[in-house]
């Protein structure tokens, strides 16, 4: 496999009252597995149904039901482990974390504390051409989903929604190998890429299907070294957990904030205590959860109805030879076959549907930096105008594709391409046979072109001699000329003609 | 390890299990009674030896992704002490 070679990124740091300081992030993001029902319970998963009604007896927690494991919600698990090159545990096991609240009907949500699913992996964090950061994987596991509590309904009462309870999520924890707000959202982006292109999770960030937890901690420079050197948690300092976040952009927010209030502690003398604490985006500010300390006595102990998990080799195996092109390998492979730059084969990669896209234009049109610059350039920007995604496309891969290949064999101009494209992106057809039957194709006869531009010339004298005087006015015919034609003179040709007509 | 009344009362407190004060030294005393029994499990050697989970040869059930159940809301709600447009309605809890 072809790997791209990259740097780590510079460290940002924050500037206190008398130290520059940096950050240290460790990440634990919730994301939903992408299934039909529920990860012990035949109930559907589907997001957006009345309340209460995605709800079976196991999930309302009644007297004497019990689990059944979903058995792709597994496989899902494992293969989103695999693309993340994790080690698979074969025998994984079950337990109870047990607090109180409304949306939690059971009591406690079955999870995987002591023997997970999944257990190192990394992932490689793009923070632009040739800079990445590798980020640790420490452990995925598997849990319940709790239901949805809604505050703003009623002056007095909380509504409870337990169509989500039960739900199956991953819990991807990091190490904490992220160094800045932009990395913990760019390893977010990563994890949602990676995960969109294994089709384990959906990524979409509105409807909850990624949530994060952001562990935050700064020191000096030089004391995350030697944490790094000796794997001793005592050259950290105390980190703060911001729970729940579920958009990119309020996560660096959050993380800047809190960053500088435990800075400004330091700088004081005084104390940053370990807590969990809630983003303000209104506010501008992190503040303390008490109530989740005493919650935090969660008296796990191994589920008593759920046997362990035992999984073979072969499984695995089966589901690792099922893998797709991932989005590290597919971006490598598009500068190294088609000679991408590696931002717009970042661009291209960074959907899965786009890449898709893209090959298949590159497939029939046979030149990838062409194909590219026309996906990125002309469509994305066209689709982007009327807020569009790829694949609700009025042109057809191989519409572009057939564009492509008329600016390849020299029949239409890149200007006349565009109003092409333009034609085929409202009216829709066959780029040849619009270009044929429209007479835009472009005039590389050179007989023709040069009555024109015998033309323009005999009828501007004076021009002529001021372009003898400054050959820079060629430019200017040029111009005349291509008017002439209707655009469809090859620029090229005309150019040359031009300038041998002027004697320049 | 031992037990003082006021571990006893945060274990129910933990549990919402409601235990008058007077009641607090005999439940932590049961408590000590219990761990005291498992002080002496502890001293067994079991190094090297897996822990049973089950007593016959079993593995794992497991069910297939599909829906198969749900849609009764009304069921689900039938117990509810307090329902209002079909969701569940509690007393108010915010963070």
């Amino acid at each position: 496999m072809l790997d791209l070679t990259y740097e780590t990124p510079k460290i940002k740091t924050i500037a206190g009252a008398r130290h520059d300081w940096e950050l240290v992030i460790g990440m634990e993001v919730h994301a939903q597995v992408s299934s039909n029902a529920k990860l012990f319970s035949g109930a559907s998963t589907k997001f957006g149904a009345e309340p209460n009604s995605n709800v079976s007896f196991v999930d309302s927690a009644m007297p004497g039901m019990l689990p059944v494991i979903n058995e792709f919600a597994v496989e899902q698990a494992v293969r989103t482990g695999l693309g993340l090159k994790a080690e698979i545990n074969l025998v994984s096991a079950f337990d109870r974390k047990n607090y109180f609240y409304p949306d939690l009907p059971q009591g406690y949500q079955i999870s995987q504390l002591y023997h997970p699913i999944v257990g190192e992996g990394e992932v490689i964090v793009d923070m632009g051409p040739g800079v990445a950061r590798k980020v640790r994987i420490e452990r995925i596991h598997m849990e319940q989903d709790a239901g949805k509590s809604i505050h703003d309904m009623d002056p007095n009462m909380s509504f409870v929604d337990l169509n989500r309870t039960g739900v199956c999520l991953m819990e991807i924890v990091s190490r904490p190998d992220i160094r800045g707000p932009e990395e913990a959202a760019a390893y977010l982006g990563k994890l949602r890429q990676i995960m969109r292109y294994l089709g384990t999770c959906d990524g979409n960030m509105q409807e909850g299907s990624m949530r994060a937890d952001v562990n935050v901690s700064v020191c000096l420079p030089g004391e995350y070294e030697k944490f790094i050197e000796t794997g001793d948690f005592s050259h950290l300092r105390t980190r703060c957990e911001i729970k729940n976040m579920n958009s990119m952009r309020f996560i660096q927010q959050a993380i800047d904030i809190e960053a500088r209030r435990q800075i400004a502690l330091h700088e004081a003398g005084e104390e940053v205590v370990q807590e969990t604490r809630l983003f303000d985006p209104d506010k501008g500010e992190t503040r303390s959860m008490r109530s989740k300390e005493e919650a935090h006595d969660y008296r796990y102990f191994p589920d008593p109805d759920l046997l362990p998990l035992e999984i073979e080799q072969a499984w695995v195996d089966n589901i690792a030879a099922s893998l797709p092109e991932l989005p590290d390998e597919k971006k490598a492979r598009f500068v190294n076959d088609f000679g991408l730059s590696e931002y717009d084969a970042s661009v291209l990669t960074a959907e899965v549907e786009n890449a898709a896209y893209f090959e298949e234009v590159q497939r029939e049109a046979g030149d990838g930096k062409l194909s590219a610059n026309w996906v990125i350039n002309e469509l994305f920007g066209r689709l982007k105008k009327e807020d569009h995604g790829i694949t609700d496309s009025p042109v057809s891969p191989s519409q572009l594709a057939g564009i492509i290949k008329l600016i390849k064999s020299g029949d239409i101009s890149g200007k006349i391409a565009k109003d092409l494209f333009e034609i085929v992106y409202t009216e829709g057809g066959d780029p040849a046979e619009i270009v044929e039957a429209r007479g835009m194709k472009q005039v590389t006869d050179t007989g023709a072109i040069e009555a024109a531009v015998d033309e323009i010339i005999a009828a501007n004298p004076a021009q002529v001699e001021k372009a003898k005087q400054n050959p820079k006015l060629a430019g200017w015919f040029v111009g005349q000329v291509m008017k002439a034609t209707g655009g469809k003179a090859n620029p090229k040709a005309v150019n040359e003609l031009v300038a041998a007509k002027l004697g320049l | 390890m031992s037990i003082d009344t006021k571990t006893a009362a945060k274990v129910a407190h933990l549990a919402r299990i409601r235990v008058e004060d007077d009641k607090l030294p005999a439940l932590a005393q049961e408590f000590n009674n219990i761990l005291g029994f498992i002080e002496q499990l502890n001293e067994v050697d079991v190094e090297g030896v897996e822990p049973m989970t089950s007593v016959t040869p079993m593995r794992l059930k497991r069910r297939e992704d599909v829906v198969t159940d749900g849609n009764m809301p009304e069921k689900v709600m039938s117990n509810a002490p307090d329902a209002r447009e079909g969701f569940f309605a509690v007393p108010k809890v915010v963070e």
